[in-house]
């Protein structure tokens, strides 16, 4: 591509319209300088997942990889991942919410007194259980944006409270049970194998069409674009995995098939998928989504700019919760109850862990919706693959620890090294 | 008190912004003890004082970021009331302030259109921005900037000062504000930094700059208006003052006579350069 030689007064600026596109061969070399810079985005924690996974499967060939374990592996990573995901807004900003766990235990609790002692019926109890969510975030986003009190002191505050409220709702010593149906499907059916490869296949059409559309029209409006063969490789990857994902969770993976047959994409994953499509939506497609990313960047920046900023801080925390209401009702569906410890114990700091090892900053304004999705996987793999090893709860809460840790430091270096440099 | 003698000989149209008798406070700190500014379209007004003069807190109060105590101010000769960023905006006025308020972590484009993003639907018109940046830079003749989708953390300090300065007139703003835009750049970007200054005024919007380095002022500005301890000394065109009387003005609050600043065409011009003629 590289044509003009022309002195840059005959040739248009390079700034208006005509741009010169990268070669594939510099695509690559920045992306390489980016990394080295210290902007290494989910980098590392894909690396850190192959990685992990590799001495999983030779540690303990044949068990790790079975069909049953990477179904498992959705499975429990479900409630994790959907909380951290609303937690990337809240980190965006530069703000925490401790209590995003024990709020997931809140809204599973609404779901199940509703459901089970109420005998509301499902189109009820469900919007009960996430506006339990929407009004959690509300509080939560005005205690911090108006009131004005740091974010970790209200959600710790609201950590404390929720793990009581949970106990009062649910009773102490007690367990309420999850009989709907439709409840227990999310996290224990699968799609039927053949309507999953239809999804599968529908899905990945509609995502390269529009990738491929948007490149061409970028490119005829003379916008950069990533130079073909990247796009290619990108889109390639993503529709590898997802077949390669297709196929392995459409295989039997019944211990006893004769008797009971197991197959399918386990439905939570299309539910997490379409949650996390439009969150990224949201987060990258939208004015409100820009103005999360400023004010994370720059809070007075974006005050001079005539955004109002406290209301960008309230969505946040909203979205984060009604996130963890929406996990609540996860957790329930796994566990087929709700008893006082829902949401509690590690789940709130696998999320953050999670969004934190997926390349989400801890100091806001960087990080998108997908890191917790890649976070999870490494915290899941880690669990599970511990677990199949035979190690006690103790050693993996450790590991686990020093991997969050690896990840904040990179996060905290790397900023660093991007202020040095200028 | 205050002598504000600068006219155009035959002020044809009203001023594009006026302030007068402009007061603000902090507590029990007098920041502003009365201002008085006149900036005209077609023309570069700067505006100097020594360190806490007052300069910052004069253009904020303009701006909305807090609004005066008490007085005017007029924007076209109308009384305008603005007690915030948008009504500011609203108003035509532009601000590029000395700590540049851009965020580092949004690409030049989106830094531009931050708070007035361009939609479709729901949706960001990424296109349509993209290139409407790209051709206000282009406009700006700014040919310094790589890639308009780079991060501004990335930038130097002059393309960040280009950056801020192509948000303020990327709305059809009336009236720009800079704020000291100059104050920690390097020879070499300081002149592009003036010169795309100068280009504004020529361009037909009134620009107010702020400074307080004397060869910048006597560079690109037409007319020069004195801030002392939060009052204005005086306004003075450039065509009619020299650096000593300026330097006097910014230094005492008074001019070296003891009367107000006049015309002065019998005395010989000190040093460099003292009048209107600027680099084209
Ligand atoms: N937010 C504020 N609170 C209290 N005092 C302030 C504030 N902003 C400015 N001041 C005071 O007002 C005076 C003028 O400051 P400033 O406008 O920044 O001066 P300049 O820009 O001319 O150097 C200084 O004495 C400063 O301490
Ligand atoms: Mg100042």
């Amino acid at each position: 591509m590289s044509t003009s030689t022309l002195p840059p007064a005959s040739s248009p600026s390079p700034l208006a319209g005509a741009v010169e596109q990268p070669t594939f061969g510099e695509n690559v070399q920045g992306y390489l300088s980016k990394i080295r810079g210290g902007d290494m985005g989910t980098l590392p924690a894909i690396l850190a997942f192959l990685i992990l996974s590799a001495v999983f499967v030779v540690l303990k060939p044949g068990t790790f990889t079975s069909f049953l374990n990477i179904a498992n592996l959705f499975q429990q990573g479900a409630v994790v991942a959907t909380i951290g995901m609303g937690l990337v807004f809240v980190l965006l900003l530069g703000e925490i919410d401790l209590s995003a766990g024990f709020a997931s235990g809140v809204c599973g609790a609404v779901l199940a007194v509703t459901l089970t002692n109420k005998q509301w019926p499902l189109v009820a109890a469900l919007p009960a259980a996430l506006l339990t969510g929407v009004g959690i975030g509300l509080i939560l986003g005005l205690l911090v944006a108006k009131v004005g009190i740091p974010s970790f002191i209200a959600t710790l505050a609201a950590f404390l409270a929720f793990q009581g409220v949970v106990l009062l709702i649910i009773g102490n010593g007690g367990n309420i049970s999850i009989t709907n149906k439709a409840v227990l499907a999310i996290e224990n059916q699968n799609i039927v194998p053949w309507l999953g490869w239809v999804i599968a296949v529908a899905a990945l059409a509609v995502y390269v069409g529009l990738s491929l559309r948007r490149w061409r029209m970028r490119r005829s409006n003379g916008l950069l674009v990533l130079p073909l063969a990247s796009l290619a490789i990108r889109l390639g990857a993503v529709v590898l995995l997802v077949l390669a994902l297709t196929f392995v969770l459409n295989q039997e993976r019944s211990l006893n098939p004769s008797r009971t047959s197991i197959s399918g994409i386990p439905i939570v994953i299309p539910i997490i998928v379409v949650l996390a499509l439009g969150l990224t939506f949201l987060l990258d497609g939208t004015a409100f989504g820009r103005h999360v990313y400023a004010v994370g960047g720059n809070a007075e920046a974006t005050r001079r700019a005539g955004i109002n900023v406290a209301r960008v801080r309230v969505t946040c925390f909203v979205i984060c919760s009604t996130l963890a209401a929406f996990a609540g009702i996860f957790g329930a569906s796994r566990a087929t109850s709700v008893d006082p410890n829902a949401g509690g114990s590690n789940v709130l700091l696998y999320a953050v862990g999670a969004a934190v090892i997926g390349g989400t900053s801890l100091f806001g304004g960087k990080g998108r919706v997908v890191d917790a999705l890649i976070g999870a996987a490494v915290i899941a793999v880690i669990d599970n693959g511990m677990g199949l090893l035979g190690y006690s709860a103790g050693v993996k809460y450790v590991v686990t620890g020093a991997v969050l840790v690896l990840a904040a430091g990179v996060d905290a270096l790397s900023r660093g090294r991007l202020r040095g440099a200028r | 008190m205050t002598q504000t003698v600068d006219e155009r000989p035959t002020p044809t149209t009203a001023p594009a912004l006026e302030v007068r008798e402009g007061r603000k406070s902090f507590g029990a700190v007098h920041a502003l003890r009365g201002v008085d500014i006149t900036v005209r379209a077609g023309e570069v007004t700067a505006l100097v004082g020594d360190n806490g003069a007052g300069k910052s807190t004069m253009i904020k109060c303009i701006a909305g970021i807090f609004p005066f105590d008490s007085g005017k101010v007029l924007v076209n000769g109308a009384p305008a009331s603005i007690h915030g960023p948008g009504q500011a905006s609203a108003a035509g006025i532009e601000v590029v302030y000395q700590d540049l308020a851009l965020c580092d972590n949004l690409d030049i484009v989106h830094n531009m259109f931050l708070g007035r993003e361009m939609k479709k639907g729901l949706r960001l018109n990424e296109t349509a921005m993209e290139t409407k940046a790209a051709d206000v830079l282009a406009s700006l003749s700014v040919r310094t900037v790589r890639s308009i989708r780079q991060q501004v953390a990335s930038l130097s300090g002059g393309q960040r000062q280009t950056v801020a300065i192509a948000r303020a007139v990327l709305w059809n703003s009336k009236i720009v504000i800079l704020d000291e835009p100059t104050a920690a750049l390097g020879v070499a970007q300081t002149e592009q930094v003036l010169q795309l200054v100068r280009r504004l005024a020529d361009a037909g919007l009134a620009v107010l700059l702020i400074s307080h380095n004397m060869n910048d002022v006597f560079e690109v500005a037409d007319s020069i208006n004195v801030l002392y301890l939060g009052q204005t000394a005086a306004q003075v065109r450039t065509s009619d003052s020299t650096r000593a009387e300026v330097i006097e003005l910014i230094t005492s609050g008074a001019p070296s006579t003891g009367e107000a600043v006049q015309p002065r065409r019998d005395r010989p011009a000190t040093s460099t350069t003292t009048n209107g003629s600027r680099p084209e």
